[in-house]
């Protein structure tokens, strides 16, 4: 199968592709969107770079073994959880907010980091799995 | 402060030693026994305010929705055993570090036993009925590592095992009664139960309440017909057979019992339940030392018996027979500990265990010999050691009943302290006195670290004896009160005048004597008498045991046979069964509502096309086509979604779906060609067995249609979304926000299951690894 399309349009398709992944979740504030769509939509973006121009290439873009983004991602969740607790003396996963939400971003709060958490976990789970399966023989 | 630091400290200590077990190899071993030093000074400092009825250790909201809080207190019954747990624990950590010299592993064995000091600790400091269930589940597990200690020997394994499963069902008991005790009183506090004994008692469910305590005491403090895990569990290291297996965990049930003997007790129920059970117990472990030869399984025995007597007189429930228990604890840890850790030097010096190989070693060990002398005389209850006055205490109360029943009472206490006395000679003094064996030449000098212990606490309890109003003011009077008695001063003494008590005491030293002349322990004896051991609880559970294991094994075979096709046809079998029997019937009456509202040209067309799609899915020759129309049906259900306005639900459906296309073609390239695995009647059966199911998730829906909708969850969230969090997507927000404790766990489940993926796909054992056959 010539794959030269493929490979030119995945290219520029990968950093698009995972802007909006960003702004899936992002959006999922007040919009449909949130952290585990945004994270399969980055899985799917990865997974088509790695169609077009293998796996290794893949891998080698990504640096780090996907794997690893699983417990950074729920470190991530746990301690926007823990933050209201250590921080205010509040209950576990009570939700802080900065007053002020800032341009593009929107408001800022733990809910946000606990989503952004949700989405390495579904990224890392996803291409841990699909990588692993694809790599065994 | 001091206290919940050092509680802290002997939980965080194992991990420490998890990261760097190198740190108790070699001579610093012994900075171990640091941790319960420092909680044992730390409870001597609080001996001022437990003098004045007890202070709060620790006070925090764990669960206030539930009533549950993590609140420790210490009064005279928890200061007593929290003296018990921290000193001998020290002891017993020092003695340890020598024990344990050269052996690879022995981090780990401290490291339970500091997650055993710290749980038995939470025990006796908790307030709160849940509470103090975790810690006495604690307890129970760490026992278990300890017992299995030596984890390449099966009979450890076994014996932790049983240990596990007769504790652990005490646990559940004591959890049930914890929670039924909540339900009568409206809270799971401790403090102030025995102000509502009367409404306790009245209550319809006190039996049961009673009954669940009792079990739960009589499994941890190894009560017949539950004794037989504890002699299993000398498979330990001794110095933990010392620690757990004699001085605290056992007598944890002691302790419960104590505990709730003023809201609970004073019953006809818990004085038969304890005094039975008790007595029963106590008369026939002390028998049972009668035919043993080794010695922990004696010694085992013989804390069997003494736990009995423990659990007798606390059933008796008057201040002396309360007062008895109290300081029998005392007693009994501070004699029964030396014997086990001498016990432990003989074994390690003289390479066996058996009593009736053992003799003459006095003139080498004379430290040794000393401390096993000093015990085995205050367990003979020889003034003016401290046996004297608990074995006085005994008789008093009893005494003091002045009944029929306390008479025979009397009787059992006077013949298992016979044969305890026995029993106590055997293991302190018999190994040292006499001739020593030809051949066995000088051993090895155990060492001060090995001796010490034992002889520091055997002489604790020579001195506590030669000025018994010491421990008796400063231990057992604020115990007492504890248990809603006044307790006056001077609660123990060493002289009781001339009278029948004194009597009783001579006439127990004089009986045992004798029978340590007359009776020796014999092999042949001992083997003579385990024929009956097939009668015997321990043989009917292990009976048991081997046919629920036999069972659960078939029932594996049978279910779990490693074909994928199985696995799915037996789980949507059964949920086929389960839903079928509910439904079925409701549509027999009409209950579903069969008008459904009108189609629109859009669901037609998505249904036509779904129906297509499986139709491919499942006729197709080819696997790429199969797959490529499984995932025209989900992208069909997207549809479906967006139509009825859930396009979180669609987004998330099509990127998963189009992610389980991509998994679906990576596998489909790495397999054969299509193969038919089954036969045309297979095919038949799964086809009808899919149709019936679609069918029955249809009528479920009917029936979900037809329950009357409740919307205030619904309501509560649409309304609450922006003004409680901010946020407008309600779907987002409840997934983040309001429910975000599910979502941690749903994000941990599928790290875990990509993390099963991975193992199981990469994992490559190297020959040496693979599992036995």
């Amino acid at each position: 199968m010539n794959k030269l399309i493929l490979r030119t349009a995945s290219r520029y398709l990968l950093p698009l592709l995972l802007l909006f992944a960003v702004f899936i979740l992002l959006r999922g504030h007040y919009l449909p969107g949130g952290g585990f769509v945004g994270g399969l939509v980055a899985a799917i973006a990865f997974v088509l770079h790695a169609f077009a121009h293998g796996l290794r290439t893949t891998r080698h873009l990504l640096r780090i073994h996907p794997g690893y983004l699983m417990p950074a991602g729920l470190a991530l969740a746990i301690g926007s959880g823990l933050l209201p607790v250590l921080a205010r003396g509040r209950p576990f996963l009570t939700g802080i907010w900065h007053p002020e939400p800032l341009a593009v971003i929107g408001g800022i709060g733990t809910p946000l980091f606990f989503d952004l958490g949700v989405f390495l976990v579904v990224i890392g789970a996803s291409l841990t799995i699909l990588f692993t399966i694809s790599e065994t023989r | 402060m001091l206290l919940v630091t050092g509680l802290a400290l002997s939980f965080l200590y194992p991990l420490f030693l998890a990261v760097w077990p190198g740190w108790v190899r070699g001579r610093r071993a012994y900075w171990t026994a640091a941790v319960p030093a420092l909680l044992f000074l730390g409870c001597l400092q609080a001996w001022e305010q437990v003098m004045q009825g007890g202070m709060v250790i620790l006070d925090l909201p764990w669960a206030p929705s539930l009533g549950v809080s993590l609140t420790f207190t210490l009064d005279g019954l928890s200061f007593l055993f929290s003296l018990l747990i921290t000193g001998i624990g020290t002891l017993i950590f020092l003695y340890a570090s020598a024990y344990m010299k050269g052996y690879a592993d022995s981090a780990r064995l401290f490291g339970w036993l500091g997650i055993f000091m710290g749980s038995m600790l939470g025990l006796v400091w908790s307030d709160n009925v849940i509470t103090l269930f975790i810690f006495w589940e604690l307890t129970s597990i760490s026992s278990f590592f300890l017992i299995g200690y030596y984890q390449e020997d099966q009979a450890s394994r076994q014996s932790a095992r049983t240990a596990l499963a007769v504790t652990g069902l005490g646990g559940l008991a004591l959890l049930a009664a914890g929670l039924l005790i909540g339900q009568e009183t409206g809270g799971y506090g401790l403090a102030g139960l025995q102000d509502l004994q009367g409404l306790l008692t009245a209550s319809p469910l006190y039996p049961l309440i009673a009954v669940l305590v009792m079990l739960a005491a009589f499994t941890k403090s190894a009560q017949f017909p539950f004794h037989f895990w504890l002699p299993g569990a000398m498979k330990a290291p001794t110095p933990v057979s010392a620690y757990l297996h004699s001085a605290t965990m056992v007598k944890a049930g002691v302790y419960l019992l104590l505990r709730f003997s003023p809201s609970l007790g004073g019953t006809e129920w818990w004085t038969w339940g304890l005094t039975a059970a008790g007595g029963i117990t106590m008369v026939y472990a002390a028998w049972q030392t009668l035919f043993r030869t080794d010695l922990k399984a004696l010694l085992a025995y013989s804390t069997v018996s003494a736990l009995g007597i423990m659990v007798f007189m606390t059933g008796w429930g008057t201040e002396a027979a309360i007062k008895a228990a109290v300081g029998f604890v005392l007693v009994h840890a501070l004699y029964k500990a030396p014997l086990f850790l001498v016990a432990g030097i003989l074994d390690k010096v003289t390479g066996t265990r058996e009593v009736t190989q053992l003799a003459g070693w006095g003139r080498a060990l004379p430290f040794t010999a000393a401390a096993g002398l000093l015990a085995a005389l205050s367990n003979a209850g020889l003034p003016p050691f401290l046996g004297f006055v608990g074995k006085d205490l005994v008789y008093e109360a009893l005494l003091a009943q002045g009944n029929s029943v306390a008479l025979w009472g009397m009787a059992l206490a006077f013949v298992t302290n016979v044969l305890l006395l026995w029993a106590g000679l055997q293991a302190g003094l018999r190994p040292f006195a006499g001739k020593p064996a030809p051949g066995s030449g000088r051993p090895l000098s155990p060492g001060a670290w090995l001796w010490g212990p034992p002889l520091l606490l055997a002489l604790l309890g020579l001195v506590a004896g030669c000025w018994p109003s010491w421990p008796g003011n400063w231990l057992v009077t604020p115990a007492l009160r504890v248990t809603g008695f006044p307790g006056r001063e001077a609660a123990l003494a060493l002289w009781h005048g001339y009278g029948p008590v004194l009597a009783l005491s001579a006439a127990t030293l004089l009986s045992g004597a004798l029978l340590a002349v007359f009776i020796q322990p014999s092999a042949t004896r001992s083997q003579r008498w385990m024929r009956w051991e097939r009668i015997a609880p321990e043989a009917v559970v292990h009976a048991g045991y081997r046919v629920f294991s036999t069972a659960a094994t078939r029932i594996t075979r049978l279910l779990q046979n490693g074909y994928l096709r199985h696995y799915v046809f037996a789980v949507t079998l059964f949920l086929l069964v389960v839903t079928a029997i509910q439904l079925v019937p409701l549509l027999a009456d009409g209950q579903l509502p069969y008008r459904i509202a009108a189609v629109t040209v859009y669901e037609v067309m998505i249904l036509v096309m779904m129906a297509a799609s499986i139709g491919f899915t499942v006729f197709t020759r080819s696997r790429l086509v199969a797959v490529a129309s499984l995932g025209v049906t989900g992208y069909a259900i997207c549809l479906l979604f967006v139509f009825y306005s859930a396009p979180d639900l669609a987004m998330t459906q099509f990127t998963i779906d189009t992610l389980t296309v991509i998994l679906f073609v990576l596998v489909v390239f790495r397999l054969p060609r299509y193969l038919t695995f089954s036969t045309p009647a297979i095919r038949w059966r799964d086809g009808i067995q899919a149709l019936a199911f679609g069918a029955v998730i249809f009528l479920l829906i009917l029936a979900v249609l037809a329950e009357p909708v409740t919307r205030e969850v619904g309501d509560y969230y649409a309304r609450n979304a922006y003004l409680l969090a901010k946020g407008k997507n309600v779907v987002n927000v409840i997934l983040v926000d309001f429910r975000g404790l599910d979502t941690l766990v749903e994000i941990s489940v599928l790290a875990v299951a990509a993390i099963g993926v991975f193992g199981l796909l990469k994992l490559r054992l190297k020959p040496t690894e693979w599992p036995e056959k």
